[in-house]
């Protein structure tokens, strides 16, 4: 492009700048008062701490049972994704690779059950999966993961396998492997860029989601980091010293999966709004 | 029919041209061949299927009976009621009436200031500034975090924080209890979404104006445009399909908001805040009217499908036509 760094260039980086650090201050005032004891957080909210005390993250990580909650949110997140992927990608194979009318209906029925919000359906919802035994079981959590994600994943998937060439399938049934070995074995790997945008999006749905779990999951031992977080704030109003430092241990997980994978969380979220 | 054939062969489907050619050969009504290719395809799709049909087609379904019902949840019985659910929606339920009201008012402002802001912050970052990969991270930043939580930083910032600023600067808009009063409460609201949701708007901005070719802009300078020319007849329309995209992808989230609304305010004060999603989940679970419940999510969704094929339909004729 060429341009030439000009001083009207520089006042709208200063004013950027600006703008960044507005953007920055709320996660100042969460990140300096978790730090601080309660008295200072009162009378001293602005400043930064006198002292850098880690006593509030001691007490928030005990009383939050955070390792636990978090292995939970870990869990439900990667067993969700697994499955996810696996029975989407499969599923929109066969959808794409069979020229017959069943296969436009189911992938409509996907594609069209994907406007339906959440609302209209958890209420029915909890009912029929308390019958199937759904309920207050993460399996049961991951099962509707999947069924709530596989509109938009097979979506993506559907639209990535149109275009990849069925010559290459061809030619290793002709050299006798299975269909199951060829998905797995040759279409599987030339997946991996959709695959990687999928995993993407929906760990930051599954993550960060709040209602399902909230409503699946009443066992306080089950609950994952939302549901904890949202307990803990409703048990410690006021009590900022420990909310803060707990909302704070909240976002620390989302941050490290954002900073070791930024590019690919851009190029994901790019790619999967423009469908 | 012959010709058809042909063209699924070409088209590519294995199965589909070997069926095709076994039944030359022999005509039985299910040959091995067809049986074990309908067996593939139900081993392929049949697991997310299941799930599909459970998690979501049969709760859809059963919930639209439901809204026609005074089913509360608890004990066995469901009545069927015709539109009792509906007359007393329209009618009655005034609570409902200020719900829908507000989330039309709260979508409206949302749409505007997200869409806004994150188109200007888009053409902030794709300036040419030493800090542009940066700030591209830091505008992003806010939009990982889950509704839930931004929500409860903000009230954080809205109880504490500003009431810490105003003592610092004298200002009198930080000095008011944002939350404690319905007028201030809804603003809160929509600074909290338009801080999440400028960020990701941003996103795909940026990828839109990147694609604007540079010659054209150079050219129209050289042409003696200033800036705001080549942005309002250059660059505005050649992203056009950008803004469409983001425009149902804001009215979308904002329609559903739940998370932030129940972490920020609650609903409160008195319930003044209080968002559709919000008014369906207190109906069903904290009031166990779900019968009543069921009935407003069926409106729920009725608009909301509605706001859906009208964005197909849109970027459809803008595909046709470009």
């Amino acid at each position: 492009m060429g341009h030439k760094y000009t001083g009207r260039t520089f006042i709208v980086e200063i004013l950027a700048i600006a703008l960044g650090l507005v953007f920055l201050v709320p996660f100042y005032y969460v990140v300096s008062n978790s730090l601080k004891p309660f008295a200072e957080i009162l009378t001293n909210t602005s400043a930064l701490p006198k002292v850098f005390q880690f006593e509030n993250y001691v007490q928030a990580f005990e009383k939050l049972d955070y390792l636990n909650v978090f292995t939970n949110s870990l869990i439900i997140t990667v067993s969700s994704n697994i499955v996810l992927v696996i029975f989407c990608s499969m599923a929109a194979y066969m959808l794409v690779r069979t020229k017959k009318k069943i296969s436009n209906v189911i992938f409509m029925s996907f594609v069209a059950a994907m406007i339906i919000p959440f609302q209209s359906i958890m209420i029915p919802l909890i009912k029929t999966a308390g019958n199937f035994g759904l309920l207050n079981s993460m399996w049961g959590l991951v099962i509707m993961y999947l069924g709530f994600g596989s509109g938009m994943t097979i979506f993506l998937y559907h639209g990535f396998i149109k275009g990849i060439p069925v010559e290459l399938e061809e030619a290793a049934i002709i050299d006798g492997c299975s269909r199951f070995g060829v998905f797995w074995r040759i279409v599987f790997p030339l997946l991996k860029p959709i695959t990687v945008t999928i995993v993407i999006l929906n760990s930051l749905w599954i993550w960060n989601d709040f209602l399902l779990p909230s409503l699946v999951l009443q066992d306080p031992e089950l609950r994952t980091i939302p549901l904890a977080t949202f307990f803990f704030f409703g048990q410690y109003t006021k009590q900022w010293d420990l909310a803060l430092a707990a909302l704070v241990l909240g976002i620390i997980p989302l941050l490290i999966f954002f900073f070791s994978m930024q590019k690919h969380i851009i190029k994901g979220i790019t790619s999967g709004s423009i469908k | 029919m012959n010709s058809q054939s042909n063209v699924k062969e070409v088209d590519g489907s294995v199965i589909v041209s070997e069926t095709t050619k076994h039944k030359t050969e022999s005509k039985p009504f299910l040959s091995k061949k067809k049986l074990k290719n309908a067996g593939l395809f139900t081993l392929f799709v049949g697991p997310v299927f299941l799930a599909f049909t459970l998690i979501v087609l049969i709760p859809f379904f059963t919930g639209i009976y439901y809204a026609f019902t005074d089913w509360n949840g608890v004990t066995g019985s469901v009545q069927w009621v015709g539109l009792d659910n509906f007359k007393y929606l329209l009618f009655e339920d005034k609570q409902f009436h200020a719900s829908f009201i507000l989330t039309t008012k709260y979508t409206v402002v949302a749409i505007v200031l997200t869409n806004a802001i994150g188109f200007g912050l888009a053409l902030l970052v794709t300036q040419m500034l030493k800090t542009s990969n940066i700030l591209r991270t830091v505008f992003f930043m806010p939009n990982l975090l889950g509704g839930l939580l931004l929500g409860f930083i903000w009230q954080f910032i809205f109880v504490k924080g500003f009431a810490s600023i105003g003592e610092l600067t004298g200002i009198p808009l930080f000095e008011l209890a944002w939350l404690g009063d319905a007028k201030t409460a809804f603003w809160g609201i929509v600074i909290v979404s338009v801080w999440q949701g400028a960020g990701y708007i941003m996103i795909i901005y940026i990828a839109a104006l990147q694609n604007v070719p540079q010659e054209l802009i150079e050219a129209a300078r050289i042409d003696g445009a200033n800036r705001w020319q080549v942005l309002r007849h250059i660059t505005m329309p050649l992203v056009a399909p950008a803004v469409t995209i983001c425009l149902f992808l804001t009215t979308a989230s904002s329609f559903k908001i739940f998370d932030a609304n129940l972490s920020l305010t609650n609903g409160g004060p008195f319930k003044s805040t209080e968002m559709l999603a919000l008014n369906i989940y207190t109906e069903a679970f904290v009031n166990n009217r779900y019968g009543i419940g069921e009935a407003k999510a069926l409106i729920f969704f009725l608009i909301v499908a509605a706001i859906s094929v009208l964005q197909v339909t849109i970027s459809k004729k803008r595909e046709v036509e470009s």
